[in-house]
């Protein structure tokens, strides 16, 4: 391909106005090595392009992926909830035990405290009572 | 249409949809991803398909969406990341061809141009598709896929010949 004609279909590539034949013809002569230095852009251009192309897919499509998946993981979070639910009953469980404990400690004390305080009013009393005997004693 | 007939529809395209979303995700794994979702996404509605004239251009839309969808959404953010990865992979590729250098640049040059542009570039001079599917993939008028695909190879080629001035001054 001559030069001129070239630089010509370039100019049209430029513009967008090529066809999908003029394309082929300037990539051909792109690729092909021997480029006019003024030109040179578009053989990297066309180069990058045609490597480009070579680049594949090469896993294997699979059409049901992502099934599985999906119900392990809802699977996993409806192990995860029932595991959660249950903790927390068991939770609820020890933590009132624990205040009923606290409670039944707190009442033992202050039944104690009570009694013990009570103890001494009765002591109280039966000093006044032993006074008053002896007063009744002499006073007959 | 069992599994057999759909992958003999289908696969012959799959290279030219996971090219289309290596040049809009980037990385190479990410392409892999979205190409694997959609062809499951095809699959899916395989029933739909049999109607389709043109499954080819439909799958190229799709993969267009997806990777539009896939770049706004939130776990695509972590893209930036991936990004430093697959340069490696790209030499390797790109390691038989002289120049590779300037070629390695038209990648860079291309991922710098706007998303319709970029996507244009590609279905046209990489998959080389006429301007009919383009517009019909793209859905834009031809005028416009015109524009945008002129203005993606003017800028290509006046960044490289500035960059190539550069290096020689």
């Amino acid at each position: 391909m001559e030069l001129a004609n070239i630089e010509k279909l370039v100019e049209k590539y430029e513009n967008a106005e090529t066809s999908l034949q003029e394309e082929t013809t300037l990539r051909n002569y792109f690729t092909g090595g021997n480029v006019a230095p003024h030109l040179q852009e578009y053989e990297y251009m066309f180069n990058y392009f045609a490597t480009t192309k070579d680049e594949t897919y090469t896993k294997t499509i699979q059409l049901e992926p992502k099934k599985s998946k999906k119900r392990n993981l809802k699977w996993l979070s409806v192990a995860a909830s029932v595991v959660l639910l249950f903790s927390v009953f068991i939770g609820r469980d020890q933590y009132q035990r624990y205040q009923a404990e606290k409670k039944f400690a707190q009442v033992t004390k202050a039944l104690g405290m009570l009694s013990s305080n009570l103890k001494k009013g009765e002591q109280a009393v039966a000093t006044l009572y032993t006074y008053e005997n002896t007063v009744n004693k002499i006073l007959k | 249409m069992n599994q057999s007939d759909f992958l003999k529809v289908v696969l012959p395209f799959k290279d030219k949809v996971f090219r289309l979303a290596k040049r809009l995700l980037v990385s190479t794994e990410e392409a892999e991803d979205a190409t694997q979702e959609l062809f499951f996404k095809l699959w899916r509605s395989k029933e739909k398909i049999a109607d389709y004239k043109n499954v080819e251009a439909f799958a190229m839309t799709m993969t267009k969406n997806y990777c539009y969808d896939r770049l706004k959404s939130k776990q695509a953010s972590n893209l930036t990341l991936v990004h430093s990865n697959y340069k490696e992979k790209e030499t390797s590729l790109d390691k038989k061809v002289e120049h590779r250098d300037s070629v390695n640049q038209v990648h860079q040059l291309i991922e710098n141009l706007p998303e319709n542009q970029k996507i244009i570039i590609q279905l046209r001079d990489v998959e080389q598709y006429d301007f009919d599917e383009i517009c019909k993939m793209v859905d834009m008028k031809p005028t416009a896929v015109r524009v945008a695909l002129s203005r993606a190879r003017k800028t290509i080629r006046e960044e490289l010949i500035k960059k190539h001035n550069y290096g020689v001054s």
